[in-house]
């Protein structure tokens, strides 16, 4: 399988104010994602994983090293990523379609066709809300709707220009057990059907095992991938997987590396 | 909530509140000014002052005019002013932090010290006070402007621009919306001090206006006339308030989401 995110001993530093000292957020770090595959990013807190979505998006820029996308060499924002974070920021003056079909605003050829065809638009966006569960939400400001909801309908935005390239960072995190797993399973049938390439970034490590190919453990800063695990489980993946000996065991392991690498 | 009672229409007193309260203050004045027999060269009563108002209405109404206008006009140059610089601070982080100290500088100044220099260069007149009403009320709407732009959720700007988006489009679809409840906000306290500027200008230095008038009155000993002035630039303020506030609430209803405004 061709390689389609290449982050190859990368290190990134954010110079801070003057007086207060650098931060050097991620070293030799190497990544690479197949096109197509669903990887994991889990770590301690602040080891980069947020740092590392930014990299791979172009929104930062290296320090040492090189990112390539699709074979490219990354220097500006990439332009087909989407993107959902823990808080879904949406525009509270715009309808959850609106806040949708944001994207279809900015990207080519898009944005010189939605204008003309805003009714197609318009029903592509309902789609693709009734695809996670939100029918006939479309017409309603984000603030109306439930945080879970607020987070499908951001998923929904990430996901409507059909984007190769899908970053989540902590997308779940605020959710009670139960919409987590039932979005688990809307990212997951998701992935199936569209088969973009996906880079999520979990403190959860059940959510990590069920939706990744390949899970990455990232050391305490500066960050970088002391271990890749793949998971074996075939797809498609039922929640039911979750309770068993094979599951339990990867997290546990999974675990375990994690504990190491908060030393 | 109260329910209201079948039949009966209830008295709201919500509504009525300001009314009764504003014609109280009236009452107690009137009976105080009686009771303690002030004389009207110091404080004269509500009554006098109306009977002042109805003897000088001619006059009272033109400089009132004079006085609207000047303030709408260097409101409407603080609005195109402010929105423009506004949205130049707020642009990038360093503009904004490079500007904000010098704004804040300028606006420290004491405007009243600046009349004399706007008369040193354009003479008495209308002019200096729609300057003075320009130049004070220019500083809130430029901040509150700014402020929305500079304060852009950085998610927000992350998820457009890793589609691509340029300044102009994060601008365009966020920034500049999401600014508009500062700015409608900024337009109230704007407008009142415009208000004050043009008044204090024409105090200085006009021919006309109701400032002027109050000056003119002190001078022959009116005093039920100077506060038949006090008076009329209260209505005219409160009337300019409740158009901007009006306006904040059609212009913004989003962003008084709680449900309890509606
Ligand atoms: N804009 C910034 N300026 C300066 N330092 C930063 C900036 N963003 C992140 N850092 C630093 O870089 C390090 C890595 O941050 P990053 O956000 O990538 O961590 P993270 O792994 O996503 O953490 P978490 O799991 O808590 O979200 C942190 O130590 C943080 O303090
Ligand atoms: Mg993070």
């Amino acid at each position: 399988m061709e390689t389609f995110v290449d982050i190859s001993d990368v290190a990134l530093r954010y110079t801070g104010r003057a007086g207060s000292q650098d931060t050097l957020a991620v070293e030799h770090l190497n990544l690479k994602v197949h096109r197509g595959d669903f990887v994991a990013v889990v770590g301690p807190s602040g080891c980069g994983k947020s740092t590392l979505m930014k990299l791979a998006t172009g929104l930062h820029f290296p320090s040492a090293g090189v990112v390539r996308l699709d074979g490219e060499v990354v220097n500006g924002p990439v332009s087909i990523a989407g993107m959902a974070f823990q808080n879904p920021v949406m525009l509270p003056w715009r309808s959850t379609r609106d806040n949708v079909l944001l994207p279809m605003e900015v990207v080519d050829p898009h944005r010189r066709q939605i204008r003309t065809n805003r009714t197609k638009y318009k029903l592509q966006a309902d789609e693709i809300l009734a695809s996670v569960g939100l029918e006939g939400a479309g017409d309603q400001y984000p603030w109306q709707l439930s945080g879970g909801m607020q987070q499908r309908a951001s998923l929904c935005r990430a996901l409507i220009h059909e984007p190769e390239l899908l970053l989540l960072d902590e997308p779940f995190a605020a959710l009670d057990a139960f919409t987590r797993e039932e979005l688990w399973c809307v990212i997951r049938d998701l992935h199936q059907e569209k088969q973009f390439t996906c880079i999520l970034v979990t403190h959860d490590l059940r959510e990590a095992v069920f939706l990744a190919d390949t899970v990455h453990v990232m050391s305490a800063r500066p960050g970088q991938i002391i271990v890749s695990r793949t998971i074996p489980i075939p797809r498609p993946r039922s929640i039911e997987i979750t309770y068993e000996t094979e599951f339990a065991e990867l997290t546990h392991e999974l675990r375990g590396h994690i504990a190491e690498a908060r030393g | 909530m109260q329910t209201k009672s079948a039949g009966i229409a209830k008295f709201d007193w919500v509504r009525a509140s300001p009314w009764l309260c504003t014609f109280g203050l009236f009452v107690i004045w009137e009976a105080s000014v009686w009771m303690f027999g002030i004389p009207y060269y110091i404080l004269p009563a509500p009554t006098q002052i109306g009977y002042a108002m109805y003897e000088f209405s001619g006059a009272l109404w033109f400089n009132s005019i004079q006085t609207l206008w000047t303030t709408l006009l260097g409101f409407a140059m603080a609005i195109v002013f402010g929105l423009l610089l506004g949205l130049f601070i707020g642009w990038d982080k360093r503009i904004y932090a490079g500007l904000y100290p010098l704004m804040i500088g300028f606006n420290s100044i004491p405007k009243i010290a600046v009349v004399p220099i706007l008369v040193l260069w354009f003479g008495a007149g209308w002019l200096p006070a729609v300057l003075t009403a320009f130049l004070i009320s220019f500083f809130p709407i430029v901040v509150n402007v700014a402020t929305g732009l500079a304060t852009i959720e950085p998610e927000m700007e992350d998820v457009l621009r890793a589609l691509g988006a340029k300044k102009l489009d994060v601008m365009v679809k966020v920034g500049i919306p999401r600014s508009l409840p500062y700015f409608f906000g900024a337009l109230k306290v704007a407008i009142t001090l415009a208000f004050i500027g043009s008044v204090l200008s024409e105090t200085i230095a006009a021919n006309s206006g109701i400032g002027h008038m109050m000056l003119t009155a002190q001078a022959n000993f009116e005093v039920p006339l100077v506060f038949a002035c006090l008076i009329a630039l209260a209505v005219e303020g409160i009337g300019m308030y409740a158009i901007m506030a009006g306006l904040e609430q059609r212009m913004t209803g989003w962003a008084h989401r709680s449900g309890f405004n509606r």
